[in-house]
């Protein structure tokens, strides 16, 4: 992308960094503004525009991305700090060949429409799996001394936090679910 | 012949792409050399500019201009004069965009939009809608172009006489789209020439109105809307961001991204304007309506004249001899208000819907039935017949799949715990209009078809629809037709709005596959490309001017918490009547989007304006709050088997609006039906139900 080079000829030195950062398997390295943000550093300097922008407050969730496999709202996150690091992305969910169970679920279920906060929740559901198969619990978790079960009411819960204003919602928790059941 | 592609639930053909990233949105293509836009909004309500300072800004790393109304380039005046941005100097209402600051980085123009220091004269401001506001009159048309006024029978007198009359007000405030995908474009100049990637609903008129705004021949813009992320009406027209790019990007002679923040989108793009609407009802004591009138005021900006058309939808809802509907305006100082699903008739069924149900208590008839009763088969306004109308189907079906029968009409009678159950019902109704649009289609020699229309897919499925609908036209499996939309450079059609998409663009298609079909006729397999064209123009314009509309029947239970007010949805059912349904399984999901939309708009949005700074205090998604994940407990949409020959050539009403209409009403009158409490004032917050144990 033009932007991150010219970029780094009109800022200060002191005010970017280098930063390398494993992204989708595959090692990344570039200068970047300090102020620059995980997301915007996908978007506008490594050419992965599947995160996407619907809010930059982390409001929304449609900037979702996996940060060392937890997920995180990549425009809360400031590039600089994910030096070493691991983010993976939308574009990294599928196989080389062929899409991730849960992404085939979200095609099968209809789990969205115009298709902007996807990604985010795409890799929302992809962390919020691993969280349940760690056992962590959520604010509808009744018993917190067993494991949480995956029901409808705990998928909507952990789910809240990404926003999809076509409201594909019963149908992302019905491809969520799906997925879960079998894996 | 038809191939059986309409009706069946094919997946959406950019699914894989939208799972993926791939899919590109406005900002998401790769440009040589381009910059970065970001507005700045004006800080004050109304006033002049006196000055702009823009030596800091300039003076930060990165920034390469500020643009504003004293250097940038000219536009010509428009229709939208809100569109004539950085032209002049005055202000009309806060928020609007003032200048751009064009930087070689995002966060380098997020900076500099910071340090412009913008001097203002100001003015006094008055910014809230209220019922006795001196500057209330009467427009000469609603939106679109329906009488402000209308009036059948003697309401008054008719009112009068009446044994059973609801006579109350119902409040809305102001809705904001929210589209997931603020609105964005990319835009660059090559040679005079523009292009721009934008979100839009419509790429062929935001190329007409970018061609009068820059003076240029519509030939010389190109407009491509691929992929868009929802617009619910705020796209539905060219929009600041669009102009301000291609300001910046003519002033810089480089192009220009610029994206707009959440919270600019609170106002300048449009939203449902605030509503105050009184409804009176009179009836029989059988619950058979005799008089109605529906007198509605909203408010307009000071820049150009929106008039919510909120009243239209009780004109044709529901017959009674004596009739009126009246709508009244005030020009505030306020971004003009626009489009939103279903402008009118979703905050207008709002109101009706609700008071039909006070109506069927007063009068002590269930309300499923009450609506029954005062079904018609011609409509009470145009006083012809309507093509179709099943709304008697619809609560019907409704009301067995619900499980309604028995329902114990006394408020307060469901307990489970703390939690006081409740069930309402509302009916929905929405035009089903087409406009005129053009395409193409084309035969390969490999035996594949490519059909072409400008159409745009704003999450819709209007991709696969055309698809669908162009296949069994074409006579062919769908697996050999390529469809081409979101691309001025395409044949013109009607943007994505008004439930008309599928039903203008399937007309064109089908037309052209017919044409081609005929040429294809005379001869054996082409030999080389045969296109055909279709311009649809003469035969939409032709169409009689009849009633046609769609309907549906809204069910909801709520459970209210007896202590702290707090609402929650247990389950939520529409069955609709919208003619042939192309594609079950985006159907179904525009479906129950609208009406998870009217649950947001029951319980949870709310633009609060505070008229010290006249401006909405909540301006994001962190305190404008629309419904998530876990507000959605059970919602399902059904529909009937409806043919209709007079509609289109594919029998088909359209479905993006009519989910959300009525959805409102059906979750206020279970809440009063769980609660014997009625909130006439939406959102219907807890701190407004909070004591109502009290009551128990």
């Amino acid at each position: 992308m033009q932007g991150g080079g010219e970029n780094a000829t009109t800022i200060d030195e002191r005010h970017s960094s280098r930063v390398t950062v494993e992204v989708n398997g595959a090692s990344r390295e570039v200068t970047l503004d300090n102020r620059t943000t995980l997301l915007d550093a996908l978007r506008e300097h490594l050419d992965l525009t599947g995160a996407k922008k619907g809010c930059d407050h982390g409001q929304c969730g449609s900037c979702t991305v996996l940060l060392d496999g937890r997920r995180v709202k990549s425009c809360l996150v400031f590039a600089v700090t994910v030096d070493g690091r691991s983010v993976v992305t939308v574009e990294g969910l599928a196989g080389p060949d062929e899409l991730s169970p849960l992404q085939a679920a979200f095609i099968a279920h209809d789990a969205f429409q115009c298709g902007y906060c996807t990604p985010g929740q795409l890799c929302s559901a992809r962390g919020m799996l691993d969280e349940v198969s760690r056992g962590w619990p959520s604010a509808v978790t009744g018993d917190l001394n067993t494991p949480a079960k995956l029901t409808d009411a705990e998928i909507r819960e952990r789910m809240a936090g990404n926003l999809c204003r076509c409201a594909a919602y019963p149908h992302i928790v019905a491809a969520v679910r799906q997925t879960a059941a079998s894996s | 012949m038809s191939t059986g592609a309409v009706g069946r639930a094919y997946p959406r053909l950019e699914g894989a792409a939208k799972v993926t990233g791939t899919a590109r949105y406005a900002v998401e293509y790769p440009v040589d050399g381009v910059t970065y836009g970001w507005a700045v909004p004006s800080a004050v309500v109304r006033g002049r500019i006196t000055r702009i300072d823009t030596t800091e800004a300039l003076a930060s790393p990165g920034v390469l201009a500020v643009v504003h109304h004293g250097n940038a380039p000219r536009m010509a005046p428009g229709p939208q004069p809100e569109l004539r941005l950085l032209q002049e100097p005055t202000v009309h209402y806060r928020g609007q965009y003032v200048a751009v600051v064009v930087a070689t980085s995002l966060e380098a123009a997020r900076e500099g939009a910071r340090l412009v220091r913008i001097d203002y004269d100001t003015g006094p401001h008055s910014t809230v809608l209220t019922d006795d506001h001196p500057g209330l009159y009467k427009p000469d048309q609603v939106n679109p172009s329906y009488p402000t006024d209308t009036a059948e029978g003697d309401f008054d007198a008719g009112y009068a006489a009446a044994p059973v009359r609801v006579d109350v007000t119902y409040r809305t405030p102001a809705y904001h789209n929210n589209p997931m995908e603020p609105h964005a474009t990319t835009a660059q100049w090559h040679d005079g020439r523009l292009l721009v990637h934008d979100s839009t609903q419509g790429a062929t008129p935001v190329r007409a109105t970018l061609a009068e705004l820059f003076e240029l021949p519509p030939e010389s813009i190109r407009v491509v809307a691929e992929h868009v992320g929802g617009g619910f009406g705020s796209k539905g027209y060219a929009k600041a961001s669009v102009v301000l790019a291609a300001l910046a990007a003519r002033h810089m002679d480089r192009p220009v991204k610029l994206a707009l923040t959440r919270q600019q989108l609170f106002g300048p793009v449009g939203y449902r304007t605030p509503t105050i609407q009184r409804v009176r009802l009179a009836a029989d004591t059988d619950g058979r309506l005799t008089a109605i009138c529906h007198d509605a005021i909203s408010q307009t900006s000071t820049i150009r004249e929106f008039a919510e058309q909120t009243a239209v939808y009780t004109r044709s809802m529901y017959a009674a001899p004596h009739r009126r509907t009246t709508h009244r305006l005030v020009r505030l100082d306020v971004p003009t208000p626009f489009w939103m699903r279903a402008p009118g008739e979703c905050p207008g069924a709002y109101a009706l819907e609700s008071a039909v149900d006070e109506l069927a208590i007063a009068v002590g008839l269930d309300p499923v039935e009450l609506r029954i009763r005062n079904d018609t088969a011609v409509d009470p306004d145009q006083g012809r017949p309507f093509t179709s109308r099943n709304l008697v189907a619809c609560l019907r079906e409704g009301a067995q799949r619900f499980g309604w029968a028995g329902r114990d009409p006394s408020p307060r009678a469901g307990r489970d715990g703390r939690w006081l159950i409740g069930t309402g019902v509302a009916g929905s109704s929405y035009p089903a209009r087409a406009r005129p649009s053009t395409a193409t289609a084309t035969a390969r020699p490999d035996g594949s078809f490519l059909v072409q229309i400008n159409a745009t897919d704003i999450g819709t499925g209007a991709r696969t629809a055309i698809w669908q609908v162009a296949a069994d036209a074409l006579g062919v499996p769908p697996e050999r037709v390529e469809i081409r939309i979101g691309d001025s450079a395409l044949p013109t059609a009607a943007l994505a709005g008004g439930s008309m998409g599928t039903a203008s663009w399937s007309w064109a298609v089908i037309r052209a596959a017919q044409a081609l079909r005929e040429k294809l006729r005379d001869g054996g397999p082409p030999t080389g490309e045969v296109t055909a064209e279709a311009d649809t123009t003469e035969e939409v314009g032709g169409q009689p001017a009849l009633p046609r509309y769609a309907y549906g029947a809204q069910f909801v239970e709520v459970r209210v918490d007896a202590d702290t007010g707090e609402v929650r949805l247990n389950r939520m059912l529409g069955v609709f009547a919208a003619g042939r349904v192309v594609n079950p399984t985006t159907a179904r999901s525009q479906l129950i989007g609208g009406m998870t939309m009217g649950l947001s708009m029951a319980l949870h949005e709310e633009g609060l304006l505070d008229e010290r700074y006249g401006d909405w205090v909540n301006h994001d998604l962190a305190t404008y709050h629309i419904t998530g994940c876990a507000d959605v407990e059970s919602i399902e949409a059904y529909w009937l088997d409806e043919r209709d020959d007079e509609l289109n050539p594919a029998g088909v009403k359209g479905i993006g609006e009519i989910g959300i209409v009525g959805a409102a009403a059906a979750v206020a009158n279970a809440v009063h039906h769980a609660t014997g409490v009625r909130i006439r004032e939406l959102p219907i917050r807890l701190d407004k139900l909070i004591g109502i144990s009290d009551l128990a």
